[in-house]
Parts: C-alpha cells; sequence; structure tokens
C-alpha cells in the first residue's frame, strides 16, 4: 500500500456550531442521529478550535449548522476569526437574522453571508407560494445589501421545486442576488432518507438545466447562476470535499472532527474530539483523517483506473450507503459492481407519480425516534 | 488606463499567509496564491495610486525599469477577474 503523500494545511475549517435548527428541511444533510449529539462546545472550546484552525493554516471559515444564529456567542466567534485573518462565511436561512445581529456581524468584521433558501413550513410546495417565506427573505436580503455584503443564495433543487426552478431564478434576481447556486439534493442523511420522493426524472432535470441556460445568458450582467448536477444522473463519481483530508476540516457541535460532515457515519473509524486532541494532532495524525487520504486505501475497480487522481473513487459515504463497504468505488460510477442500485433508484425516478409515501421532515423527535429504533 | 486608481474588488481581501509563504487574494469560499511579482502589485493596489505611480514606485523599490507593460496586463487580467476595480479618474 502507497503511504498517504504529506497533506497540506486545511483550507477550510468549517464550524458546524449547532444542530439545532428551527427548520425541518427533507433534503437536511445533518447526521439523521442528530438528536443524539445534544452537547456543544462552549464559547472557548470554539475561541480555542479558531485558533488551532487559523495556526495550522486554514484561511477560510464557515460558521454553519443547524442554524449557527441560534448560538448567541456567534458574533464573538466571528470577531475572533475575523482578528485571526480567516475569511469568515456565515451560512444561514436567515431565521432570526435581525437588523441588530447584522450591525454586529458588520462590526465584527464578517466577510461573507450566504443565504440559503430553504422552506420555512412543512409545506413543501408552498416554497414558492407562501408569502411569509418571500417576506422574511426579502427583508434579510435587504437588510443584507443595505451593509454591503453581496448577495449570494443558495437553493436546494429536488423533485418537488425543480419544475419550477425559473420561477425561483426570477426570485432570486428579485432579491438582487449576485450569485446562485442551484445545487440539487445530495442523497445523504435526511435526504437519502427521502430519496424516493426528492430525485427528479431525467426529463425534469434536461428541462430544468435548459431553463438555468436561458435565465444565465439573460443575467448575465448581473447574476452569476451555478447549476450543480446531481452524481446520480451523471453516472460521473465526484471528488467528494475535494479529496478526503485534504481542504476541509469540519468541526461538529460537539467538537468531534471529520474530513467531511457526514462522515461520522463510516463504520470502524473513530474521530477525534477537539477536547480530547489539538487540531494539528487531528489533521495530520489521527487515523480517522488518514483513512482515505490520497489512493492507497482503493480496491479494484478503482486501483487500476485512469481516473483515480481525478475524482479519488467518489465519495465514501456513499459507497457505504450505497455498497455496504466504505472502501467501494463509489456505486453512481458505472465501473462499480452495484451501480444497479443507483440506476434502479433512477429508473424508480422515471415513473410517474413516484412516490407516495409521506416525506420524512428532519427533526429532533423524528431523529431520536429513529436512533432508539437503530436506524 | 494609467491614470485609473485600481483597488481590490468587493469581496476580495489581500493578504500574507504565513503557511502558503506567499501573499494570497481571499474571496467567498477561495483562495488564489499570488506569485511574487502578483503580489508586490496588489500590495499597491489600495485605491490611492494610480497604475503610473504604481509602476513608477516598483520601478524604484527594484531599481528596475521598463515594468509599465507587465504591471499594466497584470492589473488589466486581475480587473477582468474583479480581484481589482479600476476608478477612472474624472474630470
Ligand atoms: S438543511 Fe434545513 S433543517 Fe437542515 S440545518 Fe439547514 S436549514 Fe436547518
Ligand atoms: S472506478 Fe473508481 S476511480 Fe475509476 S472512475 Fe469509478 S470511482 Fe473513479
Amino acid at each position: 500500500m502507497n503511504a498517504p503523500r504529506q497533506p497540506g494545511p486545511p483550507m477550510w475549517l468549517l464550524a458546524e456550531v449547532t444542530y439545532r435548527c428551527p427548520l425541518h428541511c427533507v433534503f437536511c444533510y445533518n447526521p439523521v442521529d442528530f438528536a443524539s449529539h445534544e452537547h456543544e462546545l462552549s464559547t472557548d472550546d470554539w475561541l480555542r478550535v479558531l485558533r488551532e484552525g487559523r495556526e495550522l493554516g486554514a484561511v477560510q471559515c464557515g460558521f454553519s449548522g443547524g442554524e449557527p444564529l441560534l448560538r448567541d456567542d456567534l458574533e464573538i466567534l466571528v470577531g475572533e476569526a475575523r482578528r485571526l485573518g480567516y475569511y469568515t462565511n456565515l451560512i444561514t436561512s436567515g431565521v432570526g437574522l435581525t437588523e441588530a445581529r447584522l450591525d454586529a456581524f458588520k462590526a465584527a468584521g464578517l466577510d461573507h453571508i450566504q443565504l440559503s433558501f430553504q422552506d420555512s413550513t412543512r409545506e413543501i410546495n408552498d416554497f414558492l407560494s407562501h408569502t411569509r417565506t418571500f417576506d422574511l427573505k426579502q427583508k434579510v436580503a435587504r437588510m443584507i445589501r443595505e451593509r454591503g455584503w453581496p448577495m449570494v443564495m443558495n437553493v436546494v433543487i429536488h423533485r418537488l421545486n425543480i419544475g419550477q426552478i425559473g420561477r425561483i431564478i426570477e426570485m432570486a434576481d428579485e432579491l438582487g442576488a449576485e450569485y446562485l447556486e442551484l445545487a440539487n439534493a445530495q442523497y445523504y442523511s435526511w435526504a437519502l432518507l427521502n430519496r424516493e420522493q426528492l430525485m427528479p426524472s431525467r426529463e425534469q432535470l434536461r428541462a430544468a438545466e435548459a431553463i438555468t441556460d436561458e435565465w444565465k445568458a439573460k443575467l448575465a450582467d448581473r447574476m452569476r447562476i451555478l447549476f450543480v448536477v446531481p452524481d446520480y444522473h451523471e453516472g460521473k463519481p465526484k471528488k467528494c470535499m475535494n479529496g478526503w483530508g485534504n481542504v476541509f476540516l469540519t468541526v461538529t457541535p460537539d467538537g468531534t472532527a471529520l474530513p467531511c460532515h457526514t462522515a461520522r457515519m463510516l463504520p470502524g473509524l473513530s474521530f477525534p474530539n477537539v477536547g480530547d486532541s489539538s487540531l494539528r494532532d487531528i489533521w495530520y495524525d489521527s487515523p480517522g483523517f488518514n483513512r482515505y487520504r490520497g489512493t492507497g486505501w482503493m480496491k479494484q475497480p478503482c486501483r487500476d483506473c485512469e481516473h483515480k487522481e481525478e475524482d479519488l473513487g467518489g465519495c465514501r459515504c456513499q459507497a457505504y450507503l450505497l455498497a455496504g463497504d466504505a472502501e467501494a468505488a463509489d456505486p453512481v460510477c458505472p465501473k462499480s459492481p452495484k451501480h444497479e442500485r443507483v440506476l434502479d433508484a433512477l429508473a424508480a425516478a422515471e415513473r410517474p407519480g413516484a412516490a407516495q409515501r409521506p416525506l420524512i421532515f428532519r427533526d429532533p423527535q423524528e431523529s431520536r425516534r429513529r436512533c432508539a429504533e437503530g436506524a | 488606463m494609467n491614470d485609473g486608481t485600481p483597488r481590490l474588488g468587493h469581496g476580495f481581501r489581500f493578504q500574507w499567509e504565513p503557511a502558503q509563504d506567499c501573499h494570497v487574494l481571499l474571496y467567498p469560499e477561495g483562495m488564489i496564491k499570488l506569485n511574487r511579482s502578483a503580489g508586490e502589485i496588489l500590495a499597491r493596489c489600495d485605491g490611492t495610486r494610480s497604475v503610473r505611480g504604481i509602476v513608477a514606485e516598483l520601478e524604484q523599490t527594484f531599481a528596475t525599469a521598463g515594468l509599465a507593460g507587465e504591471v499594466e496586463s497584470f492589473i488589466a487580467i486581475a480587473v477582468e477577474k474583479r480581484w481589482l476595480r479600476l476608478e477612472q479618474e474624472t474630470r
């Protein structure tokens, strides 16, 4: 087995400061068992993590969650991150954002806000028509723009809203978005539970891309639009997280350090906690971070594949979730022996009406119930 | 462009990065590592100097001449990439 190359420093420190969230997104990327990890790092713990991350060489700091605004020390953390020289990014649904807090973030030196357009109600189809949601976004977008931050929006696209993609883009334009990311749902965590209901058909996807291209041309002078194609449909494994333990260092609310926010589910790996080890030891020396670095861990068909440096065999979590083996090729790859599992899911999405099962909403009660069942 | 005054584009930050041993440009979700000459030029694009002034200063600092072409073409590219905004002298 090749020894993994010595990695460079992480570029990103992703601080998932809380799993608490007022919303219940059906595509939520938080772990399904998030409610069993209720403990949260203290302010001082986070300040130390920020310092250690910066000493390690991280330059981008993302504050996300859950809804990071639910931490009332967020202004302190942002201020310290900025002072340390990070480029500071806040990823928020905007729920709970007030003029006063925005002023405090401005004073703290927050560089960048990404507003995610989540659904604030349980009526997923209300997403666009629900005026309260729209009013809230409009208010928040205005407050952000007034303070000189660029308006950057992210919308998760799935079967239930993909038909309205033109309207979504139009709305982003009305909100003054300069950058819009239309990210097709990725099937982990809650989105995997709801995959049947969320996965678009090929025709839906094709139509959505065509409409997006029209808008791209129309709004070229004022908005950049990125349409993120789902890997299932493309049949092309993604270089997940830009390489395991290569760019991102995620710290979860309870201080567990992860190479990506879903990695905790992988069996047989234990990830260190920032309370027990320094970020430097975690990044360079922990077995968890070294486990899938580089290509040395691969088995066939990846090991001899010409694309192995390009995609690093795809996503470990997806390999585990779909093939039951974290060392396998990502099953979205046509060379994977388990590729038919992806083809089956795609075929199901072609059936008219698709799933009739009710959606499973992300909430603490549901999470606890699933932990209790061992699901 | 010689009379224009370059300054950093919205959302960009320029700083020295010890871990990278170079100057970098930070922007939402990314980082550009700069080589030495790009770093020297960008360090001076703070909205107080014209392109002409930057050329003169660099030529003096490095005791050389004929940097105008290189500096101008770098600034032109940087403007196109929105790393820089060029404010024209009005009047
Ligand atoms: S995806 Fe939705 S439910 Fe999950 S953390 Fe984000 S806003 Fe909350
Ligand atoms: S076989 Fe492995 S390395 Fe090759 S394309 Fe598929 S996932 Fe990537």
